[in-house]
């Protein structure tokens, strides 16, 4: 279904390239296939129609020109007018000029607001190493505050609490007392899921907000949010002015329109993706590839962007010639899957290689926390070990282990699976790049 | 249809739902004054979110722009692209035909067609007949599984005299056992836990265990929220399923899928990839009392032919009702 949309528009419009020019009819039997390819991936019906308006009004003047086809051409539109309202850069949360920086967390039952207040956590002390608390305000769901309490603990972050007998105001602004006095740089107030249309519950969201004067105000969506999305986010916004949203569950297979219809709508940016239930999946929103995802095109261009990148072309010859002399190193090794890594997780990264989606995304399964792994085996190895693997036996294979918290079947793994590389290797006659991921995947 | 309790359990033979069913609560605690002032705002909110009438302006004049207001207030309610073209089709040819007269018929024939695909073949009703039987609850994080299951405890005991053990399978997020013990405690009923971390499989197993022990008519097992694109995740959903049936013959009798009212197109990706895993009797649709219409929950019906079962209303134990397919089909096109 991925790069359905592609292929439809080139379909539709394949006798065109001979005419040169797209006409009226050509645009609206492309517009058709744009607005349902919009609308199964949630983006919200009147945004549809404005969004179409505006592609069909800039592909009417469009000539037909140079290597794109007339279906490419269109879709060069859409993903241009797409990124233009997703927003191309991501932007960055605001800091208080004076500590705490108080951030108030908002968003519908089940959305994901207690993890994400975690996460935010976890995320603000690695990036920034803040020192960060967390407010129990949420004490109506069974539970929830205990929830807080261990998933804080996991990440760190002082959790103030307070049971469930409190009112939630007053905890906030008790919470805020107290991180000012503990001198904590973020407090993260976690509140109650409610429902935008609840009036006593807004009503509390705005005291919460009135009593601790939050820096940002950050509202937490689910990617697989429908048709509704916007009348949440114009209603939250109403009563709380967000300044944000976190869009949680997007490790899933949901397209997303959400996102779009939110910042639509409420002209706030995305700040923050969560994408797995572990407390460390969590990152910067890239609001260019989410106009991708939503239209289902991998992500071509951001892929060759970043992999030019990041891939400095002196460090590529260097590791060519090193590939054909068989001079491959455990040391190489670990310095290719720090760049795959710096591109991003490997899964999202192939993830943008158009028609390499769903099915087959879904079979290689690399997962992040085996390159975490191998990571730390071979940091543990010593330089010798990593240009001659051979030496690792017994005393030294259980010293690896214990260093790097594995087991020895785990550093003989890596150590075969490094040896069947270099045979491949040696076969390979091109001389070209190997295929990273098809080695890691060869080895499991 | 079921509209009441009743309607939507098949009883033990011979079994007769208890005289005070639907009636006063006994539990201490809360006065009858609380307690019918909640039934009224319960009700109230039921009315909200299903009974109400048809969009009046939809079939205002009938043209062009009825089947594009119709479109439109489909996919409003997330009824997705292919369903509402398939109904709007319909019902246009239907219109055109000449069978249909005025927005009167029109509007009838349109909450018909609706709630005919919402009726599926699959049986709706829940036979409560074995004993125990066993119920197992799946679905996406966040959709509202625990707070389901505590309101349908509640329930079974309340409406229908049953009694209910809870199995808190659900060792892997944070406080979950926590969560549906205080639900245990507001349903008033026996909960079978784990340590976090343990096999959901091991404590689905002793909770049937338990409940084949002590007789309970019905058993409830809570389970981990999970995406289903979680393959492995899935498998485990096989796996305790599989671990259930070891306790007792063709246990779980029913699995409901909890599906959130706010859930666009994806939904139905969720159904079809869990009713893979463990087959899927029924759905419960959640957060019906906000302004999302659930639509997705017909095209999942329509495609799948998986059955709404119960609606939840609300976050208190009262919130949660048999689903009505008319009520429900008049709703989506409300305004
Ligand atoms: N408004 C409303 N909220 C609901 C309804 N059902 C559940 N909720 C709320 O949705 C949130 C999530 O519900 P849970 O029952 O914890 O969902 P779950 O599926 O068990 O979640 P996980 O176990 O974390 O995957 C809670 O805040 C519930 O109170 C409903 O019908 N209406
Ligand atoms: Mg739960």
């Amino acid at each position: 279904m991925f790069d359905a949309l592609s292929e439809k528009l080139q379909a539709t419009l394949s006798d065109v390239r001979a005419r040169g020019t797209l006409t009226e009819a050509d645009i609206n039997a492309a517009m058709r296939e744009i607005r349902l390819a919009l609308l199964e991936a949630d983006v919200n019906f009147r945004v549809v129609k404005r969004f179409t308006s505006t592609v069909k009004e800039r592909a009417l003047g469009e000539e037909v020109i140079g290597q794109l086809n007339p279906g490419q051409q269109v879709v060069k539109i859409v993903a241009e007018e797409l990124t233009t309202l997703m927003g191309g850069e991501s932007e960055r949360a605001e800091f208080a000029s004076r500590p705490p920086t108080v951030i108030l967390m908002a968003g519908l039952q089940g959305s994901g607001k207690t993890t994400a207040t975690a996460k935010l956590a976890r995320f603000l002390k690695a990036e920034h190493g803040s020192s960060v608390a967390l407010a129990a305000c949420d004490v109506y769901r069974p539970a929830a505050v205990d929830q807080l309490v261990k998933v804080g603990g996991q990440v760190g972050a002082e959790v103030y609490e307070q049971g469930t007998d409190r009112d939630p105001v007053d905890i906030a602004r008790w919470a805020l007392d107290r991180a000012k006095m503990d001198g904590k740089d973020v407090l993260i107030v976690d509140t109650s899921g409610r429902l935008h249309v609840d009036e006593a519950l807004m009503a509390e969201l705005v005291k919460i907000r009135d009593a601790t004067k939050p820096t940002t105000t950050l509202l937490v969506v689910d990617a697989m949010t429908g048709q509704d999305a916007v009348n949440v986010a114009e209603q939250f916004a109403q009563a709380v002015a967000f300044d944000g949203v976190v869009m949680s569950k997007l490790d899933g297979d949901a397209r997303g329109g959400a996102a779009l219809s939110v910042k639509a709508v409420t002209g706030k940016p995305i700040l923050f993706a969560s994408t797995g239930e572990k407390l460390d999946q969590f990152e910067r929103f890239h609001p260019d590839r989410m106009s991708q995802r939503i239209l289902g095109m991998g992500d071509v261009m951001s892929f060759i962007e970043r992999a030019e990148s990041q891939i400095d072309a002196d460090e590529a010859q260097a590791l060519e010639r090193k590939l054909r002399r068989n001079e491959f190193t455990l040391d190489d090794f670990l310095g290719q899957m720090k760049t795959m890594r710096r591109m991003g997780p490997l899964t999202s990264l192939l993830g943008m290689i158009p028609g390499f989606q769903d099915q087959q995304l879904k079979n290689l399964k690399v997962d992040e926390s085996d390159l975490d792994r191998l990571e730390a085996i071979i940091l543990s190895m010593t330089p010798e070990e990593r240009r001659r693997p051979e030496l690792i036996k017994g005393s030294r294979r259980l010293r690896i282990a214990r260093g790097s918290g594995t087991t020895v079947q785990a550093v003989n793994q890596l150590v075969k699976q490094f040896s069947q590389m270099q045979k491949m290797m040696k076969q390979m006659t091109k001389g070209k790049m190997p295929d990273m991921a098809a080695l890691m995947r060869g080895g499991r | 249809m079921p509209r009441e309790w009743t309607d939507l359990f098949v009883l033990p033979d011979g079994e007769a739902p208890p005289a005070n069913a639907g009636g006063e609560e006994q539990e201490g605690g809360r006065g009858r004054g609380r307690f019918f002032r909640r039934l009224r705002e319960n009700l109230s909110k039921t009315r909200q979110a299903l009974g109400a009438e048809i969009q009046a302006t939809l079939f205002e004049t009938v043209d062009e722009a009825t089947w594009e207001r119709l479109e439109e207030a489909l996919i409003m309610a997330d009824v997705g692209a292919s369903t509402t073209a398939k109904v709007v089709a319909q019902l246009e040819q239907e219109a055109r035909d000449g069978g249909l007269e005025g927005g009167e018929a029109l509007s009838a024939r349109l909450t018909e067609l609706l709630a005919g695909i919402a009726r599926t073949e699959s049986p709706v009703r829940i036979d409560l007949s074995p004993k125990p039987t066993v119920i197992m609850a799946v679905g996406v994080n966040g959709t509202g599984k625990t707070t389901t299951i505590g309101k349908l405890a509640w329930h079974l005991r309340r409406e229908l005299g049953r009694t209910v053990i809870l199995g808190a399978a659900d060792t892997f997020r944070a406080a979950a056992v926590e969560q549906l013990q205080g639900w245990a405690q507001r349903a008033g009923c026996e909960i079978v836990t784990g340590r976090e971390g343990a096999d959901p499989g091991s404590v689905a197993f002793e909770a049937v265990r338990r409940g084949r022990e002590q007789g309970a008519d019905v058993v409830i097992i809570d389970t981990a929220g999970r995406l289903h694109t979680q393959d492995h995740l899935m498998d485990e959903l096989t796996k305790i399923r599989r671990v259930i049936g070891k306790q007792l013959d063709a246990a779980p009798h029913e699995t409901l899928l909890t599906v959130d009212a706010t859930t666009g197109q994806n939904g139905l990706r969720q159904a079809k990839l869990f009713s893979r895993a463990v087959p899927v009797d029924g759905v419960v649709l959640t957060k019906l009392d906000g302004t999302a219409k659930g639509g997705i929950a017909l095209a999942i019906a329509g495609e799948l032919g998986i059955p709404v079962k119960l609606i939840g209303v609300g976050e208190a134990l009262e919130d949660l009702r048999p689903f009505d397919a008319d009520d429900f089909a008049r709703a989506l096109i409300a305004p």
